[in-house]
């Protein structure tokens, strides 16, 4: 049963790379392309922090240093002008996720707010560090010079469509990876520790331990957006490691939702597509930015596509379908089965 | 089975577990009454591991489980249900059962997408049959009746397969009606469970008329034990307990 899910969201995903990289040929404006660009790379940062958000109950505020260890990690070695790009790639998600098995084996030991500021406080530990080691880092100029991009399997990232299309294709097998999990006995135990901790506990499941995994995990597939977004702009800068940078993901789920597993996308896409017009046309972006993020919370209590997800649900229930709808698993599949 | 040894708990200057000695027999159903802060849940909290005794032994099957962890506890064949019963909002029965199951066969750690369903399903509907949650498997947690979230919470408990199962007023909160057919369901688990059972009740007709063996708390304290029919006569326990009607004591 799992299994067949899993190759249906292979298929799907092979159907969405498939469809974007017919857009680009029709739609040749690299405004859009860039768009496409960062919803999925910011679009995988938001996924992957909603593992702790919205599975887990788990709010981090400290979710960039998994994004700017994967950006600098992988800018350092390409710098080194001796690296593959999946070789460096692997060094900086695995150095990424090795981080955050050290960093959450600390913060897992508090509880809730604390161990939100926690996170904060080991990104502004590693924003420092980026900050001072300026013959490593280049300080607060960033990885500055560019880094040569040597092809590999045919596939060569200087050039646009190619760099779109890896993008592209890696969001979508990350973000398959990360619905695996979810649906797994795992992602099941996730979701308990979120409703009842306490009671987790005396079904026998070490909820610290879940939790911890869970971080390195999200860590991990932020690292993968940071090694996207080093690519994209041919280095790394100080701003990736920035507190700003953690509260991008944390808007991307407020706007999209975090009861359906692919509302943080969604975030994505709305805030890039807000950023791109607003920019456009007037100055005051933050202050645009701030009313509507008012108007979801005040507004819709939720997300976007919470919101849209209740009402088909709704309309479902109405249509005799027996189960009331628990869009926390993101599992049609499932629930149909059930 | 369970051996309770000169077990104490304070909590600052209360003491909640006097230096209590108790001896639970395997296979038996027992009953653990007293008035409102008499200590029941805090023994069943030292039992269970959600707390660490000030000092004395927990000895299951002939193992000191004092200061274990509560998850390793589980491991070694305690459930529990708790006071207010304890559950998942968001999951369904089916869902949360199923999440128990997988718990107790160490599965909750698998990453991979593919579950091993083999008699996974099988096990949660029998488990919704015993405990008679059937007709609400697709129910979200939340969205159930008061009593049917207290058999929820026994019936993940039941999931972990216990040797010993510790029920804290299982009919907390229900009618006459209601507590009846609760204190059925959970004789039938104990008869084909084959579990060393004990709960915690404040109603006097249920205690007397299912447990096999009573342990009356008071401050703390074992005020006395023995089966209901010396308990009811027991003057120490008809002055501190029973001087008032069944219905009056019951919280
Ligand atoms: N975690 C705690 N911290 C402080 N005091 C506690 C704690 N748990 C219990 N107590 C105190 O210990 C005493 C025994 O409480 P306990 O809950 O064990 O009583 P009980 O017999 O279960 O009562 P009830 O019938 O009302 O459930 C009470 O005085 C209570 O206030
Ligand atoms: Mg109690």
């Amino acid at each position: 049963m799992k299994h067949e899910t899993f190759l249906k969201d292979v298929a799907i995903g092979i159907g969405v790379v498939l469809l974007l990289a017919l857009l680009f040929q029709v739609i040749t404006d690299p405004g859009i392309h860039d768009l496409i660009i960062k919803t999925c790379i910011f679009g995988l940062f938001a996924l992957s922090l909603n593992l702790l958000v919205g599975y887990l109950g788990l709010v981090a505020f400290g979710h960039a240093t998994g994004f700017a260890t994967g950006a600098y990690v992988f800018g350092l070695l390409m710098q080194t002008g001796t690296w593959t790009i999946p070789a460096a790639m692997g060094v900086a998600v695995v150095a990424a996720a090795a981080l955050a098995a050290v960093i959450g084996a600390f913060c897992i030991r508090a509880r809730e707010i604390y161990f939100a500021f926690l996170t904060l406080a080991f990104q502004m530990i590693l924003y420092s560090a980026i900050i001072s080691f300026v013959s490593l880092t280049g300080g607060d100029q960033g990885l500055m010079g560019g880094y040569p991009k040597p092809p590999f399997l045919g596939i060569d990232l200087s050039r646009p469509f190619d760099y779109y299309l890896f993008v592209c294709g890696v969001t979508v097998i990350c973000v398959i990876l990360l619905r695996q999990v979810i649906q797994s006995p795992f992602g099941y135990a996730l979701r308990m520790i979120r409703d009842n901790h306490e009671r987790s506990y005396f079904l026998g499941i070490q909820v610290k331990l879940y939790q911890w995994i869970a971080f390195v995990i999200a860590s991990a597939l932020a690292a993968v957006s940071g090694v996207m977004m080093s690519l994209f702009v041919t280095g790394a800068f100080p701003n990736f490691a920035y507190w700003s940078m953690s509260a991008e993901p944390l808007f991307m789920i407020l706007l999209g939702g975090m009861q359906t597993f692919l509302g943080p996308l969604l975030g994505a896409f709305i805030l890039q597509l807000l950023n791109d017009l607003v920019t456009e046309h007037t100055r005051y972006y933050g202050l645009v930015l701030g009313l509507v993020i008012l108007f979801f919370i005040l507004g819709l209590r939720r997300g976007l596509l919470d919101v849209v997800w209740d009402k088909v649900s709704d309309r479902r229930r109405k249509a005799g379908t027996v189960r009331p709808a628990s869009p926390v698993t993101g599992d049609a599949e499932a629930r149909e089965r059930s | 089975m369970l051996k309770l040894e000169n077990v104490h708990k304070a909590f600052g200057g209360v003491i909640a577990v006097d230096h209590v000695t108790l001896d639970f027999a395997p296979g038996s159903l027992s009953a653990i009454i007293g008035p409102n802060g008499a200590g029941k849940t805090t023994l069943f909290n030292l039992i269970s591991g959600r707390i660490k005794p000030d000092g004395g032994r927990v000895v299951l099957d002939g193992e000191d489980i004092a200061g274990v962890h509560a998850t390793e506890i589980v491991r070694r064949g305690i459930g529990r249900a708790f006071q207010v019963a304890s559950i998942f909002p968001t999951l369904t029965v089916s869902e949360a059962l199923t999440g128990a199951v997988l718990s107790h066969r160490r599965r909750t750690l698998t990453l991979a997408g593919r579950f091993h369903r083999s008699g996974l399903d099988e096990r949660v509907s029998e488990i919704m049959t015993l405990t008679g949650l059937e007709a609400q498997a697709d129910t979200l947690s939340a969205n159930l009746s008061h009593g049917d979230q207290k058999l929820l919470d026994i019936a993940l408990a039941i999931a972990l397969e216990p040797k010993l199962l510790l029920l804290d007023e299982p009919t907390a909160g229900m009618g006459p009606d209601e507590r009846w057919l609760m204190i059925e369901r959970v004789q039938a688990l104990w008869r084909t469970g084959g579990m060393t059972l004990i709960f915690i009740e404040h109603d006097m007709d249920i205690v007397f008329k299912i447990a096999q063996t009573i342990r009356v708390l008071k401050y703390g304290a074992v005020l006395a034990e023995g089966p209901p029919a010396a308990i009811r006569e027991n003057p120490e326990v008809i002055e501190a307990y029973l001087g008032a009607p069944a219905e009056e004591t019951a919280s």
